[in-house]
């Protein structure tokens, strides 16, 4: 039963870890603006579109 | 090559999407209705980047009549271009753009691709709820001018004002970021101590000694779990509540604040959460104290919540150019508008806007002051004479001499004024200061009565009844309630096209008594325009003549009296000549017909005035002229006729009045006021609120922005929510303007919703506290009912602003 002491701790830095990681992601400015990623991401990368009609 | 003439159908602009009127300009099997479209597809399709019109169909801006010819050349000065931009070095600068072009996908990835178009720029993003184009830029190869000019020949013209060259809006990025961080951690906290919670939920055997190790393990986890939320999560509430009773005691001020309740709970649960930990090694309270930081974050973050394509706090800087012509001995040279002195002599081209009060050198001038006065048509001005501020030449480029410094000018004044010199007080409503008086003391009164009886009965109660009463009495979903349902107004009022500033105004909204309209551009419509002639009846020939000449120009005032002649089928072969912003002369059968200003037309001095009208002659001999009136609003007499029972109605117009006698059955006469100047319209309102009256102001144009900045609260109208208006509480979409009485009333009924989960709320703190005054709280009642209590109180006042919503049917547009 002492395994569950380690199982918390363990739990407890892997949550931490996406915190730390939320933390990052705020202070990049990822959520200052949500939408626009939301559009960019539907366009194709390359330059050929033409070939497409 | 293609060209089609005659076509049944209407051809619309590849570009565009515009009928083309005339015959249409084609490049590679596709039609544009102008040049300025063909130019973009041009670009375009040398640099591969025709993918533009894939993602959306006739993605383009209209460029008609659009002329940019040296309207940037003041970028290639140092100083000004220096001024733009956000970081400089020898091979890289950035600077950012505000495009009020921008509206769909498409121009995200033509603006995003813009380095392919123009070798020397880097990297380009654009945010597109802001319409911020962020660019860098290698300066050796390609200056500031020339992207900006290239941004205006595709239709996303940027905006650069007075206002560009300041940098201020960093801060409140960082407070969101911030409320963020706190959610998070909170959440996380919250989590995990529920988590860890569990056992002691499930009642832990303490005779057992493997479970009181445990114990101790998970207790002194969930201790070290808190610190953050108590000392980061809700260092807010207890920093807002010391500041408040810091300033009841130095008598600053009597309200107390809604933190002092709150930041008391919060304070009891962890004063004896850390009691119970350390000294009896028991549960606390952590898991209650964690949920109820983070209910309250939440609820801060729903209230934090704004419009962020909108801007209500703008000044004349939002609208004055950045720079402007200057006449330096006998060259011409750009100067920073902040720069400019007295002595000066600046040279304004057609449609530009006068900076600063002067004096005409040139012999002649139109000057619309609409932007200043709200009178819509353009006065006529003459050399030596004074032109003010924020007049906009029509016509000619002139010459004018500054004698006053920008920021000393009429129209700037205004902003001078000391209201201005502060921030607008952040409104305090009766509601939640009446609210937090008397909770607060309640809730002491209550820890204070309970306290006694134990004293009297059984001491070892004293401790645990007098905090559990703090604990419980702490207005969580009082505090809920508020922003969850005036949160889901506000998102309601704008899908509707009511966009108001933050929920504070709603909240105000309630409270007032007075509406205030402006005339021009509020009551009536800018776009719907009126044609009336005086003068001696035309014969058929004349109007026929008189259609060909005004259905040749593109000016606005043409335009209206072509739509006022009619139609006239037969077609007269006649000679025109255009002279730009002045008239129209043409010649038929040997007879001069001349329309246009007086100055044009040549009237005696005598029959002059400063209103703008086009006159007409033939062969020099004047027969009448025409006049042209905005027209009202549709519905508008039923606004106001239903505002009527509520508020008390007045009329400030900066006009004349004319249009007195029809007002007259809408407002009481002794409420109608014209020929208002800007600091009169708010000096009137000072007056009112001295009275004892609390006002809502409308108005559209600057000309009202001391009014709206004045007022309680400050509805701008405006023709489309994109475009600009004047520092204001709310924005009100002109297409919506009947629905005013029916928003008015929607956030009457938001009041009534939240007093009534105030109520229910306030149920259950009675039952709460009659648990704790008893001495009986345990830890996993406090753990589920808190959060309980919160959430459905959150869930009753959302969903009965909902149903209130449909029963009065602003849902159908979502």
């Amino acid at each position: 039963m002492q395994v569950i002491i380690l199982l918390v701790i363990a739990a407890l830095v892997v949550a931490g870890g996406f915190l730390a990681a939320f933390f990052w992601a705020t202070k990049d400015g990822q959520f200052d603006d949500t939408i626009t990623p939301a559009v960019r991401i539907l366009f194709d990368d390359s330059d050929k579109s033409k070939k497409g009609e | 090559m293609l060209l089609e003439k005659e076509v049944s159908t209407q051809i619309l602009c590849d570009h565009c999407g515009e009928v083309c009127v005339e015959e249409s300009l084609v490049f590679e099997e596709k039609h544009f209705c102008c040049i300025g479209c063909k130019t973009v597809f041009e670009i375009l399709s040398e640099n591969n980047l025709c993918g533009y019109y894939d993602l959306n169909k006739n993605a383009g801006i209209s460029l008609k009549s659009k002329n940019f010819e040296g309207k940037f050349d003041y970028l290639n000065k140092p100083e000004i271009e220096e001024s733009l931009l956000d970081f400089r070095s020898k091979n890289i600068n950035k600077a950012t753009f505000y495009l009020p072009g921008v509206h769909c996908s498409s121009c995200v990835w033509l603006l995003e691709n813009f380095h392919k178009i123009r070798n020397g720029v880097l990297y380009s993003r654009l945010q597109f709820l802001k319409k911020e184009l962020s660019v860098s830029y290698d300066p050796e190869k390609v200056s500031l001018k020339e992207i900006v000019e290239l941004l205006a020949t595709l239709g996303y013209e940027p905006l650069i004002s007075l206002q560009s060259a300041e940098k201020d809006n960093k801060k409140d990025v960082s407070e969101s970021r911030k409320l963020l961080l706190q959610i998070a951690v909170t959440g996380f906290a919250m989590g995990n101590i529920m988590l860890l919670s569990f056992p002691e939920y499930f009642k832990l055997d303490l005779e057992n000694n493997v479970d009181a190790r445990y114990q101790a393990f998970f207790l002194y986890l969930n201790f070290a779990l808190s610190m953050p939320v108590f000392f980061f999560g809700a260092i807010d509430y207890l920093k807002g509540a010391w500041r408040s009773i810091r300033d009841l005691v130095q008598h600053n001020s009597k309200i107390l604040s809604v933190d002092i309740p709150i930041a008391l709970g919060i304070t009891a649960l962890f004063v004896r959460s850390t009691y119970e930990t350390l000294f009896l090694h028991s549960a606390g309270y952590w898991d209650s104290l964690a949920g109820l930081v983070f209910f309250l974050l939440v609820g801060k973050w729903v209230q934090m919540k704004t419009y962020d394509f909108l801007s209500f706090e703008r000044n004349y800087k939002s609208f004055f150019p950045l720079a402007v012509k200057v006449k330096n001995g006998t060259s011409t040279d750009y100067k920073n508008v902040a720069d400019i002195a007295k002595g000066d002599t600046m040279i304004i081209h057609n449609e530009e806007l006068i900076p600063a009060d002067s004096t005409l050198l040139s012999e002649h001038a139109h000057i619309d002051y609409s932007f200043v006065t709200g009178e819509s048509e353009p006065e006529s001005i003459w050399i030596g004479n004074q032109v003010f501020a924020g007049g906009r030449q029509k016509g000619r480029a002139i010459e004018v001499l500054v004698n006053k410094e920008v920021s000393q000018s009429y129209l700037t004044q205004l902003w001078n004024q000391d209201n201005y010199k502060k921030e607008k007080k952040v409104a305090h409503t009766q509601l939640a200061d009446n609210f937090a008086k008397y909770f607060t003391y309640i809730t002491l009164a209550i820890a204070l009565v309970t306290g006694l009886y134990w004293y009297q009965h059984d001491v070892s109660v004293i401790w645990p009844a007098v905090t559990a009463v703090l604990m419980v009495a702490c207005p969580c979903a009082l505090t809920l309630s508020m922003p969850f349902t005036m949160g889901t107004v506000m998102g309601i009022l704008g899908k509707n096209k009511f966009y108001v500033k933050n929920q504070e105004v709603i909240q105000l909204m309630n409270e007032t008594d007075t509406l205030i309209f402006d005339k021009t551009g509020t009551l009536t419509n800018a776009s719907k325009q009126e044609v009336v002639y005086l003068g001696n009846t035309l014969t058929d020939e004349e109007n026929q003549i008189l259609k060909a000449m005004t259905s040749s120009s593109v000016h606005p005032v043409s335009k209206a009296i072509s739509n006022f002649l009619g139609n006239n089928p037969d077609e007269i072969g006649i000679t025109i000549k255009e002279e730009k912003g002045q008239g129209i002369s043409a010649n038929h059968k040997n007879h001069l017909y001349q329309l246009g200003s007086d100055y044009f037309v040549n009237v005696p001095i005598d029959n002059r005035d400063n209103t703008a009208r086009a006159w007409l002659a033939i062969d020099g001999e004047i027969k009448g002229f025409f006049q042209i009136k905005s027209g009202y609003r549709e519905n508008w007499k039923q606004v106001l006729n239903t505002l009527k029972s509520r508020f008390g109605l007045f009329l400030l117009s900066g006009d004349k009045n004319t249009d007195a006698s029809m007002l007259a059955s809408e407002f009481e006469k002794t409420h109608l006021f014209f020929e208002q100047k800007p600091i009169d319209k708010l000096n009137f309102i000072k007056d009112l609120q001295e009275k004892g009256k609390r006002t809502i102001m409308i108005g559209d144009g600057i000309n009202d922005a001391g009014a709206l900045r004045q007022s309680d609260i400050g509805i701008a109208l405006s023709e489309d929510s994109q475009s600009f208006t004047p520092a204001s509480d709310a924005i009100l979409d002109a297409s919506v303007f009947e629905k005013l009485p029916l928003f008015l009333n929607f956030s009457k009924w938001a009041l009534i919703i939240v007093k009534l989960s105030f109520l229910l709320s306030l149920v259950y703190n009675f039952i709460g506290v009659g648990w704790a005054v008893s001495g009986k709280l345990s830890p996993v009642m406090a753990a589920i009912f808190m959060p309980l209590s919160s959430i459905s109180v959150v869930l009753f006042a959302v969903s009965f602003t909902y149903l209130v919503a449909w029963r009065k049917n602003l849902l159908k547009q979502m």
